[in-house]
């Protein structure tokens, strides 16, 4: 009884505290580090609390087939993989439509700053690998992307960093969980992922799930844009040889 | 392969600096919609969408199904969507490709985060029965903007839809007899592509502008109550969005909801 109260009086609060203890602009603990893959061009690991993905450059090289080349710049082509076992419930392993769609926003969102010119009629491999999920998996794989991108020495006019800005019934919140993507009271749970330039801070990469007014998006790029500030400040430091580990639990 | 030629694509940007457009449409017009319904008579709801020369038509089926394990008393919705060599010389055979797939998954996330359908409705049993909506997007004629026909076709085709007679002792659906309507709600999701070229932006482009443009972000809006809410936003194509550019769009988008939202309320009325 005492219990069911509890819970009434709490949703009546509305999200007030998050689950993981976290403030409302925290990210969760991150992990990076570049070279993680010794075959690869350039390669990064980039994890945020327990989100984990890698990822691995080749190339440029020559496109096969032909008929795909550019004849004025390369292509990025992108191909992002959940492994069966990242999730509670075995994925299936081969592309999905989900998993189609999001190599082609990662896709799209580094070949926004990479110098396509450079390399005409060839491809940049990028391949990433969620190896353990806990939402943000997108956002991960493309800030590892990034560094892969950045550590194989191809030039880029801008980094980019990736982010999930929440809205949790009516907060706003930053690189939101599992468990909040799952939170169902009030106004439930709305995911953005945003990926920003480094500098101008331009939107490459930008999608919604959920319900937000017209009138509070602008809170939520406000949120991404100062969350993408810190997660570019531990790219670069993992970009310089650092290993960074905030030591987040597994 | 080269679907616009140069020339075009400079006389398309170089309008664009005076706010015109080759058709003669200012950036936020958008061109003559229309809807019909009746397609097909074996589908359980279903409906044409022409935008200018643009068209697309939407079928929706419904079966049965267990439910899903971590959704037991709700039903299912997928939504499927070709470009089939039909609607244009781009376009070649096999199955789906990825411009395919991104309108179904845009379109399905609109009219399922808007609360549109109501799922928990659509259980039969709880655990081991529920309704599942599939819903087929066929692109007939690609003249652009077939984001925006898609998202439309599929809310209308819902709105005609009717549930079959299910007989719970057979476990047998008669397609012959037609039941309820689907249950839907008040929240009716209406998506929104926009085009940057250059620097502008646009609204329902032809194909050509499409061609011309250099990104695209899609909106589903809906507005339940006195505020509109964005349900699903999609950012396609290489070329950045500034942040600038993305609250025109979201100012845009609010206006255009308001000037195209009772129009298509009055034409979707007359078919039911």
């Amino acid at each position: 009884m005492l219990e069911e109260y509890q819970t009434e009086a709490m949703n009546k609060m509305g999200y007030t505290k998050r689950s993981d203890g976290r403030k409302m602009d925290e990210l969760r603990p991150i992990k990076a580090e570049v070279g993680i893959i010794p075959n690869a061009v350039g390669s990064a690991l980039f994890a945020s609390g327990k989100t984990v993905a890698i990822a691995a450059v080749y190339g440029p090289k020559i496109l096969h087939p032909a008929s795909m080349r550019e004849p004025d710049r390369a292509i990025i082509r992108c191909e992002y993989t959940m492994l069966p076992f990242s999730v509670a419930e075995r994925a299936r392993p081969g592309p999905s439509r989900r998993s189609k769609e999001i190599s082609m926003v990662t896709a799209n969102a580094l070949s926004s700053v990479v110098d396509l010119a450079k390399y005409p009629g060839s491809v940049i491999e990028v391949q990433i690998m969620i190896l353990q999920a806990d939402a943000g998996t997108r956002c991960a794989g493309i800030n590892a992307a990034a560094m892969a991108l950045a550590h194989a020495g191809i030039p880029m006019k801008e980094m980019v960093s990736s982010v999930s800005i929440g809205k949790i019934d009516d907060k706003i919140v930053v690189d939101i969980t599992k468990e909040e993507e799952d939170y169902h009271e009030g106004e439930g749970p709305t995911d953005i992922p945003f990926t920003l330039t480094s500098r101008k801070k331009d939107i490459v990469h930008l999608q919604l799930d959920g319900n937000i007014a017209t009138s509070r998006f602008s809170e939520a790029v406000s949120a991404a844009v100062k969350a993408c500030e810190k997660i570019y400040d531990y790219q670069l430091r993992a970009l310089k040889g650092e290993k960074i580990d905030e030591g987040g639990k597994a | 392969m080269i679907h616009l030629s140069n020339n075009n694509r400079k006389r398309i940007k170089q309008l664009l600096k005076e706010d015109k457009r080759l058709d003669g449409r200012s950036p936020f017009d958008y061109r003559e919609i229309s809807v019909e319904s009746g397609v097909s008579n074996k589908a359980e709801g279903s409906a044409r969408v022409r935008i200018g020369k643009t068209e697309v038509i939407v079928g929706v089926k419904l079966e049965t199904q267990e439910p899903y394990p971590d959704h037991s008393d709700e039903g299912t919705m997928m939504v499927g969507m070709e470009f089939s060599p039909i609607c244009g010389a781009r376009y070649e055979p096999g199955p789906p490709k990825i411009d395919a797939i991104e309108v179904s998954r845009v379109v399905d996330r609109g009219v399922r985060e808007s609360k549109f359908i109501d799922f928990k409705k659509l259980c039969i049993k709880k655990g081991k029965k529920v309704w599942s909506i599939l819903i087929d997007i066929y692109c007939i004629n690609d003249d652009g903007n077939v984001f925006d026909a898609s998202a439309l076709g599929v809310v209308v085709a819902l709105q005609l839809a009717r549930l079959p007679a299910y007989d719970a002792d057979t476990d047998t659906i008669n397609y012959n007899e037609q039941g309820e309507k689907l249950p839907l709600s008040a929240n009716v999701p209406l998506a929104m592509t926009f085009y940057k070229i250059g620097d502008k932006i646009l609204f329902d482009p032809t194909r050509e502008e499409q061609d011309a443009s250099e990104a695209r972000v899609t909106l589903a809006l809906s507005q339940p109550k006195k505020e509109k809410l964005i349900n699903s936003m999609q950012k396609g194509d290489i070329t950045p969005i500034s942040r600038g550019e993305m609250e025109l769009i979201i100012k845009s988008a609010e206006q255009v909801y308001d000037k195209l939202f009772g129009e298509l309320e009055k034409k979707i009325k007359k078919l039911r």
